[in-house]
């Protein structure tokens, strides 16, 4: 018995003292170290070149800590012990860092600070790392990280990943994410996959898809090289087509200037490295026997260098036919980086499928745009339409007025900080104030020149540049920020073409409020029938107990006010400076002018087409807004030939002619 | 009994008389030939305004004797300073490059010398090629011709097919605001030509003149101004006063009657269109070699309608008054805004001019339209002693538009 103690003792002992023994030196013995010490040189070492053999082995270990080790790696908290080479988690402690094993979270003694060094992987390993552990975040319960994970994967793609989506596929629970794993599977085939079916599979899946991404993964895939090769190309190349020297495609000089480059000829003599040349052997006025006053002519100059060539001292002019036989001996082609030409086939039909379908939606954007645009000019033009139209009066101040919205709107936002209840406040203040001012302008200065319209245009012109500096004294010159409020930031994003910004709809919105508000104004109250009367014959209507002077300062102050909402929606996508108006009277003009003075759906479709002109102008040169400005007005006024009263003329006597 | 053109307008000699003493007196108290009392610079500024009532006279004509109110006459304007600025920029820079190609070991040939020029003229719109419009820019007498050509020939076809259609009153305004703004915003962009926004610029070097100083040149130009507008006027007073000015006023005052007499309408409203456009263009030439440097802002339409607003309180219709208004109006305008004027205080707040000028002008415009539309001219009336008649408060003319008969009675 007692020996059996004794034994059991003993062996308690052993057992304890092999487990202490285990512990003592536990690290190195697990995989995960024997592995880290492998690679120990290339991870302590920390070049971005050495790196990858020793990410990819921890990636594919399959150890369980391989997604701990890699994440502490990169957030720089993983330290190496010198003297045994064994990598710890560390925090500092007092007189040095407190030490634990990565494998098990044990605690594994401490260290000073000379005893253990900080692995510090600078950001192309980061960027690695984040590579390596997308693999571990895609099976990651949170879905959260499985999207940032599929994110990363979309931003830069490797091999690697390609085996990663395939084996998580089947187990994504959220249908979205599976969907976009799938969707990012088939884009990584394109790109990886070493089987040539399999990519062309992919590919041609996508014809016709329109995403940015898709387009991103085939171009590569048909982006050529030029190259030029002795004689034929070499065998084994994707040719993507043959170029002949002298083509437009390949010019001759392109040509020769690729043989020199590619050392396959000597070099040109142009004409600077013949001045060059000539300049440098001037001796006693006189170069390869030609007087240096003489040098002045491309002749000259070709006989002087003949003489220094003759001589020796320069490189023999290369002669025409000489460049001629150099590059009929070689081959000049555009080569693509991929080898395989199926694939390189399949990507160019897909590309050419995509560019029919990326096409169409660019159209639809533009017609978008061209509509919001056009919304913005019937809103800026249909006061305008009011005042020009039904009382055939010019107000060069109606820009002003607009612009004067604008800063109510400002002004009001001072007051309120809520951007929703401001915008709200200022609509209906715009309205008034401006009505205020336009009744006021009428009463004051436009009823005495009823007669005279010319003189109105000059009247309130002067009213406009007075407005405008007045603008410019309380406010300053610089712009002033009208902000819209949350709801309207962003934009509606139908795909990864067409997409519309909320302020543009709203503004679409408005216009559309607008003229139904005109419309029933018109149609269907006092106010409209008495203004209708009022323009169609103004003696028989004050005959009839309508009061035209009354009439005419409603019209002219509804059309002031309803350009101080304008100003308002302008205000919100545009900054409010005192030459906000300015810039639209022209454009506001044009569009009553085409649309036909004194009706509104003439006015709607002048906005239509001047709106719509002007995207569709910009379109064929994105570039240059202002050609497609020059060419809009120079078209209105053609189109002012044609249709001089505009697209909706009034006709009989309410012409006026 | 037919009178003499003199006696029918007695103004033009006192005009020329007028313009002779101030050009003589200027002349004599410059510095650049006389006792110096007159700085250059305002010789300069004296120069430019004649050629500013040379060009009112020409909107004069089209709009206060034809009717036409035309919002580009300051296109014509530009257009003429551009094509005189195209020669002296070219022909300065060529001295340059030429002068520092002389130093190389070897003389250059004509293409690098061109070249060399492009680079020069072209390097702040990052191009090195001269534009097609460039081909005559070595040639005073041909770029001479397009001061004229150019501006004639846009208003030729512009106004043929404004007048063709029968396109009036506000309309054509508005047109021709257009075209304007066409211009300015085709000459904006880089690929013009005409060196974007940057315009030309070093136009007040004369070649040919080096040795000479800029007062000396600036009296030169003084005298070529009041010249041209000396012949400008004289011109103009002829236009207007024979049968073809009784014709252009009729088609002010009513346009369908004078169709229905026989006359050809559009014609004589092309007439006086182009004229006016060649007059403007010419006055431009004289106008920016003064001024030193021309860019695409001087064609905005807002300088079309100022110019307008100096013939109005001018007072339209005659041509003394179109001279007294942009002479007035265009000096009042760079006295004010060159915060020279001391300003005013209120008490509880001060007017500094420099801010409050457009103010006065815009509403001082307001004003001259509503209860002075004869302009400063019409004071000229009171001191003859002539009134419009009383019409006992009867419509003023026979159609609405039309203008009025006080105003037509010259």
């Amino acid at each position: 018995m007692r020996i059996l103690l004794a034994a059991l003792t003993f062996l308690c002992l052993v057992a304890t003292a092999g487990a202490q023994d285990i512990a003592a030196d536990g690290p190195a013995a697990t995989p995960l170290q024997s592995l880290l010490k492998e690679h120990r040189a290339a991870i302590e070492q920390g070049a971005r070149r050495g790196i990858g053999p020793a990410i990819e082995a921890l990636r594919d270990s399959g150890l369980p800590e391989a997604r701990l080790i890699l994440e502490k790696w990169q957030a720089r908290e993983l330290w190496l012990r010198k003297a045994d080479g064994l990598f710890f988690l560390a925090e500092s402690a007092e007189g040095g860092y407190r030490l634990t094993d990565p494998a098990t979270g044990e605690a594994a003694g401490s260290a000073t600070r000379d005893e253990v060094i900080q692995i510090r992987p600078n950001s192309g390993i980061r960027a690695v790392l984040a590579g390596a552990l997308v693999q571990f975040q895609l099976t990651d319960p949170n879905p959260a990280v499985r999207a940032a994970a599929l994110d990363a994967i979309a931003r830069r793609s490797e091999a690697g990943h390609l085996d990663a989506l395939r084996a998580v596929l089947e187990d994504e629970p959220d249908p979205r994410l599976k969907a976009r794993k799938a969707r990012l599977e088939r884009l990584l085939t394109i790109s990886f996959d070493p089987d040539p079916d399999a990519r062309i599979a992919a590919i041609e899946g996508f014809a016709g898809d329109i995403g940015v991404d898709v387009r991103a993964a085939l171009n590569p895939l048909v982006a050529t090289t030029r190259a030029v090769a002795p004689g034929e190309p070499p065998a084994g190349e994707n040719i993507a087509r043959r170029l002949s020297p002298g083509s437009e495609a390949l010019p001759r000089e392109a040509a020769y200037a690729m043989l020199v480059e590619a050392g396959l000829a000597p070099p040109r003599i142009g004409r600077a490295e013949i001045r060059a040349a000539l300049a440098a052997h001037v001796e006693g006025g006189r170069v390869g026997g030609v007087p240096v006053a003489e040098l002045n002519s491309d002749a000259a100059r070709e006989r002087a260098y003949a003489g220094l060539a003759a001589a020796g001292l320069v490189p023999a002019h290369l002669t025409e036919a000489g460049i001629d036989a150099a590059l009929a001996a070689h081959a000049f082609y555009d080569r693509y980086a991929e080898a395989d030409p199926r694939v390189t086939e399949a990507a160019a039909d897909a590309l050419a499928a995509i560019a029919l379908m990326v096409g169409v939606n660019q159209m639809a954007d533009l017609a978008l745009d061209a509509l919001s645009l056009a919304s913005i000019y019937f809103l800026a033009a249909i006061g305008l339409a009011i005042t020009f139209g039904v009382m055939r009066v010019i107000n060069m101040a109606h820009g002003e007025f607009i612009m004067m919205g604008a800063y109510t709107g400002y002004v009001v936002q001072q007051f309120i900080p809520d951007y929703t209840i401001s915008i709200l406040v200022a609509l209906p203040l715009a309205f008034a104030i401006t009505f205020g001012a336009g009744v006021a302008m009428e009463r004051l200065v436009i009823r005495w020149l009823y007669n005279r319209p010319l003189e109105t245009l000059l009247a309130t012109f002067g009213i406009s540049i007075a407005l405008q500096q007045l603008a410019k004294n309380i406010f300053g010159t610089q712009a002033r920020p009208l902000t819209s409020p949350a709801w309207l930031d962003g934009s509606l994003v139908i795909n990864d073409v067409v997409s519309i910004s909320y302020i543009r709809i709203a503004i679409f919105v408005l216009a559309l409020m607008f003229l139904g508000l005109f419309l029933f104004i018109m149609r269907r109250t006092r106010l409209g029938l008495e203004v209708r009367a009022v323009t169609q014959n103004p003696r028989m209507a004050a005959s009839m107990g309508i009061n035209p002077d009354r009439i005419n300062m409603l019209t002219f102050g509804l059309g002031s006010g309803i350009a101080g909402v304008a100003g308002v929606a302008i205000g919100l996508y545009a900054k409010v400076t005192s030459e906000l108006g300015q810039d639209y009277i022209v454009q506001s003009f044009m569009t009553v002018v085409v649309g036909g003075v004194g009706n509104i759906w003439g006015t709607l479709l002048g906005a239509t087409l001047i709106g719509f002109l002007q995207k569709g102008i910009e379109w064929f040169n994105p570039s240059n807004t202002l050609a497609a400005q020059t060419y809009m007005i120079l078209f209105i006024i053609l189109f002012i030939q044609f249709r001089p009263r505009g697209i909706i003329a009034l006709k009989g006597r309410a012409a006026g002619d | 009994m037919r009178q003499s053109f003199v006696a029918k307008n007695p103004s033009v000699l006192v005009f020329l008389a007028c313009l002779g003493l101030f050009t003589l007196g200027v002349s004599v108290l410059s510095e650049g030939m006389g006792i110096g009392l007159i700085s250059t610079s305002f010789v300069k500024t004296l120069g430019k305004t004649l050629c500013l009532c040379l060009v009112a006279i020409a909107m004069d004509l089209v709009w206060g004797y034809a009717g036409i109110l035309s919002l580009g006459h300051f296109a014509f304007f530009g257009l003429g300073g551009y094509m005189i600025g195209m020669w002296l920029m070219y022909a300065r820079t060529e001295g340059i490059v030429a002068a520092s190609l002389s130093n190389a070991e070897i003389p250059p040939t004509p293409d690098e010398l061109r070249s060399a020029i492009a680079n020069q003229i072209f390097g702040v719109v990052g191009s090195s090629d001269f534009p097609a419009i460039w081909v005559f820019a070595h040639s005073l007498p041909l770029q001479l011709a397009l001061v004229v050509l150019v501006p004639g020939l846009l208003a030729l076809v512009f106004g043929w097919l404004a007048f063709r259609s029968r396109v009036t009153g506000v309309y054509l305004s508005i047109l021709t605001q257009a075209m304007t703004l066409a211009l300015a915003l085709y000459l904006f962009q880089n690929d013009s030509g005409l060196r974007g926004n940057n315009g030309l610029s070093g136009l007040q070097n004369i070649p040919g003149a080096e040795g000479v100083p800029q007062s000396v040149i600036s009296v030169w130009f003084l005298w070529a101004s009041a010249a041209a507008l000396g012949l400008g006027y004289v011109i103009a007073a002829f236009v207007v006063s024979g049968k073809f000015g009784s014709v252009i006023r009729g088609i002010r005052d009513d346009e369908a009657r004078v169709r229905f007499l026989g006359y050809s309408v559009e014609g004589y409203k092309l007439f006086v269109f182009t004229l006016t456009a060649v007059i403007a263009g010419i006055a431009g030439a004289l106008y920016y070699p003064q001024a030193g440097i021309i860019n695409p802002k001087e064609i905005a339409p807002i300088a079309s309608i100022y110019l307008a607003v100096w013939v109005a309180i001018g007072g339209r219709g005659r041509l003394y008054g179109a001279v007294i208004g942009a002479a007035l109006v265009s000096l009042l305008s760079t006295w004010f805004t060159g915060g020279r004027v001391p300003d005013l205080p209120l008490g509880f707040y001060t007017v500094s001019w420099v801010d409050w000028w457009q103010v006065l002008l815009g509403l001082s415009f307001v004003l001259v339209t509503l209860f002075a539309p004869k302009g400063i001219g019409g004071l000229f009336d009171l001191v003859a002693g002539r009134r419009a008649p009383d019409r006992h408060g009867a419509d003023l003319g026979p159609d609405p538009g039309a203008l009025r008969e006080k105003e037509a009675e010259r």
